[in-house]
């Protein structure tokens, strides 16, 4: 695949010598000379000077022939105007944006960009796993179908405890995976399974019924 | 009129004078306070410290019953983005937003957002004024 990488700071570096390394065709446009000769000094010629944002510097580099373009810059503002003018000028199939402000991903996605990653979010979201007492995890997001998968910890007091998992009262959307015991491997909940202190339940659901499953599995 | 304004250089500050000057109701933004300085001293309208690529800054600048938004920060992608949000989240009726690069100024008007390219026009009467 031909990938065009906007941005040449610490994500597009790394990103672009991933990508090279699974075998693309890749090349970068970064605006400031000195970081650009680096690359090039280190990767070989994989590494323009310009403005991914402007239209010439986008037609330089041979945007109409791309699969994808990535930008990865520090600035939100910089990323939407790349992808759009690589959606919208030169008809890019694929367009990924690098988004800071995480309330701009609903924004980006309105706008036509096709995929959105909000480093502040991954970065918290990882965070929040390593915090034991949180009671609910976000383990992974699948995007297109609006749902996540999430992780609640039952604590030693919750009022659900010993209670089976059908009288439990789950939100629309949410469906219980795996449990996974403190003593026990882990099992896929029937109906008559009971949750025990210290249980992790893994569980598919949707933003919005979040805090309700939560509630229903933990207790109020 | 209501109308917001991003960016308090020489032309949004002009702007708004003018634009106040008239009797309509003016909000400018700018990240920078030491940029209202510009402001003419007789100036009615509001001046608000806040980013316009942000929603809150936008609402918080009464954007929600702006009858129009003018984008003329030096960033040509903040403008565009800004005028964006404007036109698409909060539906203002009228938004127009400068682009200095006349490439991005022909993709984005053919976007739906009315955007003006100083540098074309302005080279555009330099020439006519040489011919003349």
């Amino acid at each position: 695949m031909y990938i065009i990488v906007v941005g040449a700071g610490r994500v597009g570096y790394y990103l672009t010598k991933a990508l090279l390394e699974e075998g693309h065709e890749v090349l970068m446009v970064e605006k400031n000379a000195t970081i650009c000769e680096n690359i090039v000094d280190e990767l070989g010629s994989v590494c323009i000077r310009g403005d991914g944002c402007e239209a010439a510097t986008l037609t330089e580099v041979g945007t109409g022939r791309a699969d994808m373009l990535i930008a990865v810059t520090g600035d939100d503002e910089d990323n939407l105007v790349a992808c759009q003018v690589a959606k919208h000028k030169f008809h890019v199939p694929r367009t990924i944006a690098r988004v800071r402000n995480p309330r701009n991903e609903i924004l980006f996605k309105k706008l036509g960009i096709d995929v959105t990653v909000s480093s502040t979010n991954i970065i918290l979201e990882n965070i929040e796993e390593e915090v034991p007492t949180h009671p609910l995890t976000h383990l992974l997001t699948i995007r297109d179908k609006g749902l996540e998968i999430v992780e609640v910890k039952i604590p030693d007091d919750s009022t659900t405890i010993g209670k089976p998992v059908k009288e439990l009262p789950l939100p629309p959307n949410s469906t219980l995976i795996l449990i996974i015991g403190k003593k026990h491997k882990p099992i896929a909940p029937k109906p008559s399974t009971t949750l025990r202190a210290g249980d992790q339940v893994i569980a598919v659901t949707t933003p919005e019924s979040e805090e309700a499953l939560r509630t229903a599995l933990r207790g109020s | 009129m209501k109308v917001v304004i991003m960016g308090c250089g020489r032309v949004g500050a002009r702007l708004s004078g003018l634009l106040d000057n008239e009797g309509h109701i003016v909000t400018i933004l700018d990240t920078d306070s030491y940029s209202f300085r510009r402001l003419p001293s007789n100036f009615n309208g509001t001046a608000l410290l806040g980013n316009g690529i942000d929603e809150e800054a936008l609402k918080r600048a009464g954007i929600e019953e702006a009858d129009a938004f003018v984008a003329v920060t030096q960033g040509d992608n903040r403008n565009v983005m800004a005028a964006q949000i404007a036109k698409h989240i909060f539906n203002v009726p009228k938004v127009i937003c400068r682009i200095y690069d006349p490439l991005r100024h022909e993709l984005y008007n053919t976007l739906g957002i009315e955007t003006f390219s100083p540098t074309t026009i302005f080279a555009q009467i330099l020439k006519e004024k040489l011919e003349s």
